[in-house]
């Protein structure tokens, strides 16, 4: 019972916090919204169970996301710039009404997904278990998501790691090198070609 | 940013016991939670911070871009060549039994040195990606 | 009653969603569209962390005295996805910076503006 008290108030203060980054026009105040919006789900993951997720969301969200964030905010407005958006000019109600159906529709179809926390849905009772069971005798390592991660699925972490990887080359592609012209230049064209 | 004398030093007593910290969810992460995606992450938060109250020079002068880009590759290679050893040992490509005398030390030692890999990939893809953006801005 | 107790969680993961995916498509700001595109991402995560949720479960490290664990295998692939995820966003933000040296603006009108493609 304590649990679902717990989860509702952070799910609540989640939800309240994405509205007020909608609203908000001031672009650091999103930002900061945005580490505080990673740190509370990431009270809801422990909530839920999730050490290890939560720990991640906790250092990636609400560390290196926001003071890379922070840096683009930097490098794109100038230094005593207002850091606000632009009213977008088609702001109508097109989008809300595409959100509203997508997210009523979606609503309409978690009426068939098991209940939460049901030990005897389908995602339980498969691959699960077997995990649970036989991690600790198979790879004497009680740490289960570090097993399965580590090791019954090796392959798709080397996969992971790989993308990680590329990612760090393709930002070096990208804003790795030195600038050769102005931005304020006309030639600012040529800069695309050469990265 | 340059004179903020608190704020240098509490970050030179905090910056130590964040990297400690990092080693601990490194190498504690198959009997607690961590491991090296969450390790790496928190290392380059380390010299994140130092990177923002020092500034960049005097964190390049630590540990320069080129020794970054080494590292982030080795990890990588950590990785598949733990696989490799498997193969050339007998086994499949990432087996870990075949690593040691017995199936739970060599899952042991696998699982240890494949997360390693993991943490330095992670860790000095993120310092790439903060010296990327952190360079774009003086030039 | 039963059935709100039941699916509460599905629920607001759904509202936090459709607050990213709202902020994608409404907002011009390229910054605010990654931010929202980042919420979007953690309610997704959020959303595959519920399904493996067990009740009164513990978290999945192995203890003794303990019988009801919440299924691990999300967790997994979720702990990776966040990793991932971070590295795309830092992706995106890099285009944001070379957009903004491109076209001197990060507002997508007026980017749209420049290119006369509306």
């Amino acid at each position: 019972m304590i649990d679902s008290i717990i989860d509702i108030t952070l799910m609540t203060f989640l939800v309240i916090t994405a509205l007020a980054i909608i609203r908000l026009h001031s672009l650091l105040a999103v930002v900061m919204l945005f580490g505080i919006f990673s740190l509370l789900s990431a009270g809801v993951f422990v909530v839920l169970d999730a050490v290890d997720v939560a720990f991640t969301e906790a250092a990636v969200g609400a560390g290196i996301s926001t003071v890379l964030m922070l840096t683009t905010l930097a490098l794109t407005y100038k230094h005593k710039e207002e850091k606000t958006e632009k009213t977008p000019i088609h702001a109508g109600l097109l989008p809300l009404i595409v959100v509203l159906i997508t997210g009523s529709l979606l609503i309409y179809g978690t009426s068939d997904i098991p209940a939460f926390g049901d030990p005897k849905a389908p995602s339980q009772t498969h691959v699960g278990p077997y995990y649970l069971e036989k991690s600790m005798p198979e790879t004497g390592v009680p740490n289960v998501v570090t097993a399965v991660l580590a090791s019954y699925r090796g392959f798709d972490t080397l996969g992971e790691v790989t993308v990680i990887f590329t990612a760090g080359v393709a930002v070096m592609l990208l804003i790795g090198r030195r600038r050769k012209t102005k931005p304020e230049n006309s030639e600012s064209g040529d800069d695309n070609h050469d990265a | 940013m340059m004179h903020n004398l608190i704020l240098k030093v509490i970050s030179k007593f905090l910056i130590p016991l964040i990297m400690l910290f990092a080693l601990y969810v490194q190498f504690h992460g198959d009997f607690g939670p961590g491991g090296g995606f969450q390790a790496g992450v928190i290392f380059s938060a380390a010299f994140i911070l130092y990177t923002i109250v020092f500034g960049l020079d005097a964190a390049k002068k630590i540990i320069p871009p080129g020794v970054l880009k080494v590292l982030a590759s080795l990890g990588v290679l950590i990785y598949a060549g733990t696989g490799i050893a498997g193969l050339i040992l007998g086994g499949n490509y990432l087996e870990y039994g075949v690593l040691a005398s017995n199936q739970i030390a060599g899952q042991h030692i696998g699982i240890l040195v494949i997360e390693l890999g993991v943490g330095i990939t992670v860790a000095s893809v993120m310092m790439i990606i903060f010296f990327a953006f952190a360079e774009r801005g003086r030039s | 009653m039963q059935f709100i107790i039941d699916h509460y969680n599905y629920w607001l993961v759904i509202i936090l969603m459709m607050a990213g995916f709202y902020t994608v498509i409404s907002r011009s700001n390229l910054i605010k569209k990654i931010a929202g595109l980042s919420i979007f991402q953690v309610s997704v995560f959020m959303l595959y962390i519920s399904i493996g949720h067990v009740k009164d479960g513990a978290a999945p490290i192995i203890e003794s005295d303990v019988t009801v664990y919440s299924n691990p295998l999300p967790h997994v692939l979720i702990l990776t996805a966040i990793v991932v995820g971070v590295a795309t966003t830092a992706l995106g933000l890099a285009l944001v910076v070379r957009i903004k040296e491109a076209y001197g603006t990060i507002e997508e009108d007026d980017i749209h503006k420049q290119d006369q493609s509306l």
